[in-house]
């Protein structure tokens, strides 16, 4: 069974979601995000003039190409020119490198959509400026909140092609991506909550984790192989590390405080998790066979939860709390924490420069989209009163 | 919820127009194109060629989302493994439950902690009075916590806050066993302001008194 083969009346959809993606009002600033030594964490855009597209075609290719270090600017100012047409059946595009006139790639496509179309010419033009992987495709998995009740959706990375995934009429929550077709994701539909394996091809799903007390967290590690998630089988909430169906369970902390929010290391070989081992909430790094937990630095930054690992390995994103909630980012061998935006829970793009995090709007969650270099974000359209817990797809 | 409705039917000219030409240009089948470079069809990775749509069964408005309910994908559900102790929960499943019982037990925490005030020990010591009086009754203590803090460690921290209500209560003499922990974290305020007030209402413990059928 298809996925998709449910969704009726997908161009209606696309229409009616009146742009999901709102640009902020103002671009927020908080502080130099620039280290002692000037050089940003992140690559610096790319300037694209990018012509002969209109309506919601060029506004997707635009969209696109900025999370993925691309702007859009007028022609004088470009070192790019990427020119072509939509038609109504299918999308050209053409980059030309404007000191050389040489074409670095022109390609067709047609299938599809005219939103697919335009996502997958933008991720030709990341790959050719060595700007990939492009993450135009991808997927972001999250949790809607309505009153008492919460469920799993998920949608393209910029908010349309809402989906919703669980129907539990309770609360479910944390989900985290399997590759492209599987969720699991914390659900307390049997009076408590348990992990689950959601197949979304076919519908299929089973917990994973019931024991007795808490079960949840649940991280899938990049290679498909392992689950990391926080259990309070045996006392207070500790990290555990199992197979994809559960079993093979082992316990890596042993703690007299609570574990909290792990995600894996790129290579698969490292758990990072929040511990208040300290009496603080830190972040820590664990080799997923076990052994000695070692704590990874994050000067300038205080009650550190929820990391998150660049898919290139080189920074761990997370919520620091003092006071608000504020996304940093710091080098995964630790080091001066770097504020990138007022918000909390992120979630890497594969490209590791767009992060999706959560912002709280009078009370409500909203989910936002955030460029690693500008610090500019767009927020997603709000589903029900509350979207939260964002887990982007490889 | 009127606005969105009005907003909604003056698309419906612009939807129909968007249906017609992309349907109408869908079955075109002459590639032609002035760029010289590879022809690729889109559709291989899940998300691309679909046969045609048909707008009768069209997203509806949505309350409060201003926005539209999607059709939810069917779920399967497999049979439930056997986890270790996934047996231990049977006593609780198949018991009723009553939340009225030690609804002013309600216990209260400081933000961030999960110890136990002196202000609330009486509560903890008349359920433990009742436990041991009934031998058969089971208790459930729920965790929760404010909104101050990140979703996951909220809880765990939750969990925390039922542990030591549970500890307390073996303490008293109720054997753990008969006490079961769950944790909500944040996610079900007795309160839903934002102010101190209503957070000092959300750090809590409550017991669910559980009778056997």
């Amino acid at each position: 069974m298809n996925l998709f083969s449910h969704f009726r009346g997908a161009r209606l959809w696309a229409a009616t979601a009146l742009l999901p993606l709102v640009l902020t009002a103002a671009d927020q600033d908080l502080g130099d995000i620039n280290r002692p030594g000037g050089a940003n964490l992140f690559a610096k855009p790319i300037p694209v003039y990018i012509t002969g597209y209109s309506g919601e075609v060029d506004s997707v290719l635009k969209n696109d190409l900025f999370f993925m270090g691309m702007d859009s600017v007028p022609e004088a100012q470009a070192n790019y020119i990427l020119s072509g047409k939509f038609d109504g059946s299918q999308i050209e595009g053409s980059l030309m490198d404007k000191v050389n006139k040489n074409y670095l790639t022109r390609q067709a496509f047609r299938g599809g959509n005219a939103r697919v179309q335009a996502h997958t010419l933008a991720d030709t033009i990341a790959v050719a400026l060595a700007r990939g992987p492009g993450i135009a495709r991808t997927k972001v998995a999250f949790k809607a909140k309505k009153g008492q009740v919460s469920e799993v959706f998920i949608s393209d990375y910029d908010g349309f092609n809402l989906q919703q995934v669980t129907q539990d009429s309770t609360l479910t929550v944390a989900p985290c991506w399997a590759g492209r077709e599987v969720l699991y994701y914390t659900s307390y539909k049997l009076g408590n909550p348990d992990i689950y394996y959601h197949k979304l091809t076919t519908g299929e799903r089973h917990p994973i984790a019931r024991y007795l007390g808490l079960n949840t967290s649940a991280a899938v590690s990049p290679d498909g192989q392992h689950v990391a998630m926080i259990l309070s089988k045996s006392g207070n909430p500790e990290l555990y590390v199992s197979d994809l169906g559960g079993g093979n369970l082992r316990r890596l902390t042993t703690t007299p405080q609570e574990e909290s929010s792990p995600c894996w290391s790129p290579d698969s070989r490292e758990i990072c998790y929040t511990s208040r081992a300290s009496g603080i909430n830190r972040l820590y790094r664990i080799s997923a066979e076990g052994g000695a937990p070692r704590q990874i630095a994050t000067i300038g930054a205080s009650n550190c939860t929820e990391p998150s690992w660049s898919p290139d390995g080189k920074l761990i994103a997370f919520t620091s709390q003092a006071g608000s909630f504020r996304v940093c980012v710091v080098e995964a061998k630790g080091g001066e924490a770097v504020v990138l935006v007022e918000g909390e829970d992120p979630s890497w793009a594969p490209n590791s420069r767009a992060i999706a995090f959560v912002k709280r709007q009078n009370g409500n969650r909203v989910l936002s989209l955030l460029d690693g270099y500008s610090k500019r974000t767009k927020d997603v359209a709000r589903v029900w009163e509350s979207t939260s817990q964002p887990s982007w797809s490889r | 919820m009127k606005k969105n409705i009005s907003n909604f039917y003056r698309l419906v000219p612009v939807l129909l127009l968007i249906v017609l030409v992309s349907s109408g240009c869908s079955r075109r089948s002459v590639y032609g194109t002035a760029v010289p470079g590879r022809n690729t069809n889109v559709g291989d990775d899940g998300t691309g060629a679909r046969p045609p749509r048909t707008i009768d069964n069209g997203p509806t408005i949505g309350p409060g989302t201003g926005g539209i309910t999607p059709t939810p994908i069917p779920v399967v559900e497999g049979n439930v493994p056997n986890a270790d102790d996934a047996g231990a929960r049977d006593k609780w499943d198949n018991a009723i439950e009553d939340r009225s019982k030690f609804e002013t037990q309600t216990v209260y925490f400081d933000y961030d902690k999960f110890n136990i005030k002196p202000t609330e020990v009486e509560k903890i010591r008349t359920v433990a009075t009742h436990m041991k009086a009934n031998a058969k009754h089971l208790v459930v203590v729920e965790g929760n916590c404010d909104e101050r803090g990140t979703e996951e460690y909220n809880r765990a921290l939750g969990e925390r806050r039922a542990q030591a209500i549970r500890e307390f209560l073996a303490r008293e003499g109720v054997a753990p066993d008969r006490v079961r922990t769950i944790s909500y974290g944040e996610d079900r305020p007795a309160e839903n302001g934002h102010t101190e007030a209503a957070w000092s209402k959300n750090r809590r413990g409550v017991f669910v008194l559980m009778t056997p059928k």
